[in-house]
């Protein structure tokens, strides 16, 4: 159906302004299906707002932003996730009173059946597949060595375990395209290092492109295919790890104020 | 409400037994033996106090439809007097004035009690928190002063209210009429645990409660919000008219002082006393409403009001998360001294 010159999202010319304050101001670029690009900027760049913005949960002033061709400005929130987005959360977002395994299921929720009368009086096979949705849950827990501390309250967790909690609910969704807002937020040298595996297996094993967003210099260069850069709300650069790293307006707006450059 | 007052899932390996039984086994063992309980009690019981245990069982239901709303989806009601004033009025003027079979009436009194709480989730969307307790409170006002209203006169009895009676237990079963009404309503009790349980432990239940903990974050996971949380109002009020219809049949009258704000203040304390996000909660802030008022009055009569409300403040006091939270840490107790026996061997 959708011929390869089709991106798997398409972000063109948003506009985004709070009150007087222009928050985004005509940012364009494109993510490839199996790509996992990096969006990168100083701090109050944009980059959180962009992602609010293709998640819905801003309203961008102009522009649009297209999943597989499809125009998503007409979607309300909780329509993203059956068009394939997934996102993790900057600061958590997850259901703190629930277990590790719940939060999880949730994230399937978009992706299951059921209604308010079939799951009150346990009809059409909700049975079978709430038991089936469960092994698969547990599969991916282990996967993400959470099985441990499934029946755990959420709220009562490490905030590393949190974020990868927030990782296994949104893979739990099967998106096409997984955002993550600064996953590698809180973690050591280590655990930097294991991450970048696991986004690499999560695009390699799963075939879900990704869009990071983060700090973290070394992460976003080791791991991207593509990154764009942002400041003061504009796409200031674009390309490669090396072009971008090589680029002056980025050396000058972002990477000259003190952050580590090297990419290994 | 509070993390205090929330009961949340333990870290539990489901397959560890205890004494033979693994946690999954000891609920259903509990649940059994307070059924054949319940199904017994009536027989040990004079009239008047199956009569009581009637009463606390259709309590039951109301605190159970307002847990769902509030302990499991957060929003807030002052207002369940309204839906189980609804239930009741619906089976009264059926039966006295349409002369409609009893039995009918509740599930007719159940839909017009979801018809309402779904659309009065409507303006709810726009609320949360004490704006919400607001609203809601306006309606559990508002609803005695329509009741009496004389332009409904001809259907409510205005202040005299209405009359019914109650039928005896069909086919020459040997039942006493309290003893049938009994078991009407512990069957529909029985019915309506058994679907909130089965409710919250599913993909709807699951989103209900992600509503509760991250509205926004249950959206981005596909929850329809807006959908759900009325649909949660509807369901909510549903159970409490059904409630209503229960005590419209078992008291055998409904009368619009019966339903002013104080009542949806007693769902609240029973709720809280239960244990705020905990099903089998209910049964226990029900037995509360019903006994311990009564206990106050046997006490004083004049201070009635006052041992009432130390009462609660010492229960609220010794345990904070109601019953709910009672019980956990019985079995948490109780679960740390196996070990320490284990270890012992």
């Amino acid at each position: 159906m959708t011929g390869a010159a089709v991106p798997l999202l398409d972000v063109e010319d948003v506009r985004v302004t709070f009150g007087g304050i222009v928050a985004l101001d005509g940012v364009s670029f494109s993510v490839q299906r199996g790509a996992i690009a990096g969006l990168i900027g100083p701090n109050g760049a944009g980059k959180t707002t962009l992602f609010n913005c293709i998640s819905r949960i801003y309203q961008a002033d102009s522009g649009s932003i297209r999943v597989d061709g499809k125009p998503i400005f007409d979607s309300p929130i909780h329509g993203i996730s059956k068009v394939g987005l997934g996102r993790t959360f900057q600061n958590l977002a997850l259901f703190g009173k629930l277990s590790v395994l719940d939060n999880v299921l949730i994230g399937a929720h978009a992706r299951t059946m059921g209604n308010f009368v079939s799951d009150a009086l346990r009809l059409l096979g909700m049975r079978r597949r709430e038991t089936a949705l469960r092994d698969e849950a547990m599969a991916l827990l282990e996967e993400l060595r959470l099985d441990d501390i499934a029946g755990e309250t959420v709220a009562a967790l490490p905030f590393g375990t949190q974020k990868r909690v927030e990782l296994a609910r949104a893979l739990s969704a099967k998106p096409t395209l997984l955002m993550l807002d600064e996953p590698a937020g809180g973690l050591n040298h280590d655990e930097v290092e294991e991450f970048k595996d696991v986004v690499r297996r999560i695009r390699d094993h799963r075939h879900i492109s990704i869009l990071l967003v983060e700090h973290h210099m070394n992460l976003v260069m080791s791991v991207s295919d593509q990154v764009v850069v942002l400041n003061f709300g504009r796409k200031i650069a674009e390309g490669t790890p090396t072009e971008v790293q090589s680029n002056p307006s980025v050396i000058d707006a972002y990477l000259g104020s003190g952050h580590e450059t090297e990419a290994h | 409400m509070t993390a205090e007052t929330q009961v949340t899932a333990q870290s539990v390996d489901p397959e560890r037994r205890i004494a033979g039984l693994t946690s999954g086994g000891w609920r259903c063992a509990a649940t059994a033996i307070a059924i054949l309980v319940a199904v017994v009690l009536p027989w040990t019981l004079g009239s008047f106090q199956t009569f009581q245990i009637t009463l606390v069982l259709f309590y039951a239901i109301a605190i159970l439809g307002l847990n769902i709303l509030t302990g499991f989806n957060g929003q807030f009601s002052l207002g369940h007097s309204a839906f189980f004033a609804i239930g009741a009025y619906t089976t009264a003027i059926l039966v006295e004035r349409y002369g409609v079979s009893t039995y009918l009436t509740i599930p007719v009194a159940g839909g017009l009690g979801f018809a309402a709480g779904f659309l009065f989730g409507f303006p709810a969307l726009r609320l949360s928190g004490l704006y919400l307790a607001l609203a809601t409170f306006a309606l559990s006002v508002a609803t005695p002063q329509l009741l009496k209203y004389n332009h409904f006169e001809d259907f409510t009895g205005g202040v005299q209210g209405i009359n019914l009676l109650k039928d005896s237990a069909p086919f020459d079963l040997p039942f006493s009429v309290d003893q049938w009404w009994y078991y009407v309503t512990l069957a529909i009790t029985l019915f309506a645990f058994w679907m909130a349980r089965n409710l919250i432990n599913s993909r709807t239940g699951r989103a209900i409660m992600a509503i509760r903990d991250n509205p926004i974050a249950a959206a981005t996971m596909g929850v329809n919000t807006a959908l759900y949380k009325t649909l949660t109002f509807g369901v909510s009020a549903l159970l409490t008219a059904v409630a209503g219809a229960l005590s419209a049949i078992v008291v055998e009258y409904v009368a619009p002082d019966s339903f002013t704000f104080v009542l949806s203040v007693y769902f609240l304390i029973g709720l809280v006393i239960g244990g705020v996000g905990w099903i089998p909660g209910a049964v226990i802030g029900g037995a509360f409403v019903l006994y311990v008022p009564n206990l106050a009055e046997g006490i004083s009569t004049g201070l009635a009001g006052v041992l009432f409300g130390v009462i609660i403040l010492l229960v609220i006091y010794l345990m904070p998360s109601g019953a709910a939270g009672l019980v956990r840490l019985g079995i948490t107790h109780l679960r740390r001294r196996l070990d320490r026996d284990n270890n012992k061997a």
